[in-house]
Order: C-alpha cells, then sequence, then structure tokens
C-alpha cells in the first residue's frame, strides 16, 4: 500500500506537470525570461500547486500522524545558510540553462531525446558527486 | 483550452498529489530528495522512493500518448543539458531541494530556508537567462 501510495502521488504529480507545461524547457526559459517574451504559465502552476497544498498541509498536520506511518517527518531545519543559498543558486543557473527540473526531467524520459537524456544522466552524476565526493568536505562528515 | 486554465489546473493536480504523499506517508514529496536517496542509499529506505520515480516515468509514459506534444522536445545544443544536468544535480543535493520539495512543499509550509532557497533560484535562473541571451548561446 506504502508504495502504491508513493506511486500513485507522482504519478499524478507527473500529469500535473504535463498538462501544465512544465515538462517544455522552453515555457520555463519563457518564465525566468522576465525582460524578454515573458511566460506566465508557470506562475500559475505554483499558485494552483501551493494554494491547494498550503491549505491542505495545515489540515493534513492537524492530524497526530500520517495514515500509513507513525509521524510526520517534515523537515526541521530552519538554518539558512550559505549550503542552502549557495545549493540554490547553482541549481537556478542549472535550470535557467537547461529548462529542466528534475520532475519534468524524469517525466520526459519517455520522448528519449537527446536533451532529457543528456540532462537526466548528468544530473545523476552532479547528484552522486555530492554525496559520494563533496558531502564529507562541505559538511566536515564522513559519508 | 488556454494554456494559462491548463496550468491553473496542472498546479492544483500537482497540489493534490503532494497531499496525498503528505497525508498517507508524512512525507516532503520532494523529488531530488528522493532521487538523492537512491544515488547514495540506505538500507530499507529505498523502495519507495524507486517507487516515486517509476510514478514519474510511468506517467511520462501516459502522457506521450494521451498529450505528445507536451513531452516532445528536441535541442541540438546537448552541451547546454549536460551543463544543465551537472548544476541541477550538484546544487539541489546541496541546496537540500528543488522546485517540488522548496518551491511547492516548502512554500506552502512557509517554510523560511524553503521561501528563501525559491526566491535565489529563481533570481539566479533569471540571471542566467538574461546573460545566456546576452552571450547567444
Amino acid at each position: 500500500m506504502k508504495y502504491f501510495i508513493a506511486f500513485l502521488s507522482s504519478f499524478l504529480f507527473s500529469i500535473g506537470l504535463a498538462i501544465s507545461g512544465m515538462t517544455n524547457p522552453s515555457n520555463i526559459i519563457g518564465f525566468l525570461d522576465v525582460f524578454g517574451a515573458f511566460n506566465l504559465q508557470l506562475v500559475l502552476v505554483m499558485l494552483g500547486a501551493v494554494g491547494f497544498h498550503g491549505l491542505s498541509y495545515f489540515l493534513i498536520k492537524k492530524k497526530a500522524s500520517p495514515l500509513l506511518t507513525e509521524k510526520f517527518l517534515i523537515p526541521r531545519n530552519k538554518k539558512i545558510d550559505m549550503k542552502l543559498v549557495t545549493g540554490a543558486a547553482l541549481f537556478g543557473i542549472g535550470w535557467g540553462i537547461g529548462g529542466y527540473c528534475p520532475g519534468p526531467a524524469l517525466v520526459s524520459l519517455v520522448s528519449l531525446s537527446g536533451p532529457v537524456l543528456v540532462f537526466s544522466l548528468s544530473m545523476i552524476v552532479g547528484i552522486a558527486a555530492y554525496h559520494y565526493f563533496f558531502k564529507q568536505f562541505l559538511t566536515g562528515e564522513r559519508s | 483550452m488556454s494554456p494559462y486554465l491548463t496550468s491553473l489546473i496542472g498546479g492544483l493536480i500537482i497540489g493534490l498529489a503532494t497531499s496525498i504523499f503528505l497525508l498517507f506517508k508524512g512525507r516532503v514529496f520532494g523529488i531530488s530528495g528522493i532521487v538523492g536517496g537512491i544515488v547514495k542509499p540506505i538500507r530499507g529506505d529505498i523502495f519507495w522512493r524507486v517507487s516515486v520515480v517509476s510514478g514519474l516515468i510511468f506517467g511520462g509514459v501516459l502522457m506521450s500518448i494521451l498529450y505528445p506534444a507536451a513531452i516532445e522536445f528536441s535541442d541540438s545544443n546537448l552541451t547546454r543539458y549536460l551543463l544543465a544536468g551537472l548544476l541541477v544535480g550538484f546544487g539541489t543535493q546541496l541546496g537540500g531541494g528543488c522546485t517540488s520539495g522548496h518551491g511547492v512543499c516548502g512554500v506552502s509550509r512557509l517554510s523560511q530556508r524553503s521561501l528563501t532557497a525559491t526566491a535565489v533560484f529563481m533570481l539566479s535562473g533569471i540571471l542566467t537567462v538574461i546573460m545566456t541571451k546576452w552571450l547567444g548561446v
């Protein structure tokens, strides 16, 4: 059941991404191009998603526990540090260059087209580079 | 249908999906974090992550049949996507989230960290598009 829910929610998520135009990198670049042919679609997607989830979050959090697990695992870290800011800045640069973020790239994998394949593979390399190499230097932790 | 209306509806579906996930699993639907836990796996904490990724891929398969225009995209400049992927992969792990985890889930619960991260990645994305256009690449 818990695997089914994980599958179902991401399945729904991907349908939302595709019909809202977010799997098309041109719409993302168009949104970020605020001084050019500004494309408002992402604003409406965020409005719908945050509007819905913002409301449901506060209703769901009133429950003592989730339906399938013992407790809520919501990030409680409140620290705004250089890691957060630098990471978000690097992510934004990559997002602006390619127009893909992780979700839309995975949803678009089915097309097997060059951009999405190259993006997804190098994204995995970037993720692995962080966890297997940089993390221990950046946080002082042994991984 | 107007692209603005479909974007709003798509956004609501995304909000519904993250809400179902939170209600049943009690977790934030953050795709970069979920994928990060597959690339660097911890025993007993992998299968649900693989289920999430399969849901995204199968959703893509369904949409490529129902609405192929949404999925099709081509560009011959592959270097662009190589660089973009590296930055997105590394940056999301360092910054602890992407558009789903920080942008949708974090902003929804008014997390200071996520609001900051979202403002930063949108701003750096905007500056990047200005730069790439200016450089003509």
